[in-house]
């Protein structure tokens, strides 16, 4: 599924869309500790974190992430947002928590094909 | 030569052991040695004023200060010379740091005087994360004219690198500190030369006081001096660090 359709899907809003919306998501990761994320999220996946430092910019291209979700209404400062702005990276709202965002997406990426 | 252990809690931080009282920690601090006590409780400075009180009267130096948690969850500690100073910070910590404290669930807070009596429990919620980010964590302690370290550097859970994965470059942090967990080599190879490094015990048990800390060539253990040696100033400097 293309990034901008699991946005609409899962009702995210778009907090940075600077990047490749189009982008085939290859899964998702559930993390807010960026060591855990660097050591095991797979590339195109989206990442779901309440964390909002600048560090995230750098651990997603450095991940080769499709997009950062950032949950329960957290909403990272201006210098996030250029940051990301610069490399390309979306950044997607949720203002619902990371248990429930989870699930929503993992029930989208995982639904049957034939249906 | 100054011996200093600049991370050490009291029986005000919840997971600490409700033995840790300003003697006990003056009493410790004098049997391993140490010139200087670093009295670091997590988000309050509450129990500051009576260590250093309690430590002064054996020749030991208490210095006020406070480990932080920060909105990305990473620990920092805060030391300063001033007591009133580390009492802003706190202020500060306080207006940011919401819910209540559960001492059946995090434990018991207790505020005590220099001569061990209880004075109070804290009601607040110190084992939670301040909504201010790390910068703003440091660049408060720096307005205030304290150091800024980032605590057991090493550590997975709220340790710097644990949380964020690397250290932010234009973070401006005083030093890293390294838990009892890392060797003197194995802190050199994990972080380099770039910043400072200190270890420190993290106690929360009076048995753990000293069982590492960090040897400074100072005029005296003020923080201020500290603080010069971590920049290699007017020849104060770190001599060693490591378990004695």
């Amino acid at each position: 599924m293309k990034l901008k359709d699991l946005a609409k899907l899962a009702g995210l809003s778009l907090l940075q869309d600077r990047g490749d919306l189009e982008a085939v998501v290859g899964g998702g990761y559930a993390s807010d500790l960026l060591s855990d994320v660097m050591a095991h999220a797979g590339e195109r996946s989206v990442w779901i974190t309440c964390q909002t430092h600048e560090n995230i910019v750098a651990v997603a291209r450095l991940k080769n992430l499709a997009a950062i979700i950032i949950v329960n209404g957290r909403k990272p400062d201006d210098a996030v947002l250029r940051r990301a702005r610069e490399e390309g990276i979306p950044i997607l709202g949720a203002s619902e928590p990371a248990f429930a965002v989870s699930g929503k997406l993992f029930g989208l990426l995982n639904a049957p094909k034939d249906r | 030569m100054i011996r200093a252990d600049l991370h050490v809690h009291t029986c005000l931080s919840p997971c600490a052991e409700i033995v840790l009282s300003p003697l006990r920690i003056a009493d410790e601090a004098r049997r391993r040695d140490l010139d200087v006590v670093g009295i670091c409780d997590h988000n309050s400075a509450e129990n500051a004023g009576a260590v250093a009180a309690a430590a002064g009267r054996v020749g030991i130096r208490a210095l006020p200060g406070m480990e932080i948690t920060s909105l990305e969850e990473v620990h920092v500690l805060a030391l300063f010379d001033d007591l009133e100073a580390a009492l802003s910070l706190q202020e500060r910590v306080y207006a940011a740091l919401p819910g209540e404290n559960d001492p059946d669930v995090f434990g018991l807070q207790v505020v005590a005087s220099p001569d061990d009596e209880v004075l109070g429990f804290n009601p607040r919620l110190l084992s939670g994360a301040a909504a201010l980010s790390l910068a703003e964590v440091v660049d408060t302690v720096h307005a205030l004219g304290g150091l800024a370290v980032a605590a057991h550097a090493d550590r997975e859970s709220f340790g710097i690198v644990g949380q964020l994965g690397f250290i932010p470059e234009s973070l401006d942090l005083d030093a890293l500190e390294i838990s009892p967990n890392m060797t003197v080599e194995e802190g050199r190879r994990a972080f380099g030369l770039r910043r400072p490094l200190i270890a420190s015990s993290d106690a929360h048990a009076p048995e753990e006081i000293g069982r590492t800390s960090t040897v400074f060539w100072l005029e005296e253990g003020s923080a201020a001096e500290i603080g010069m040696a971590l920049k290699g100033r007017g020849e104060r400097r770190i001599l060693s660090w490591g378990a004695p």
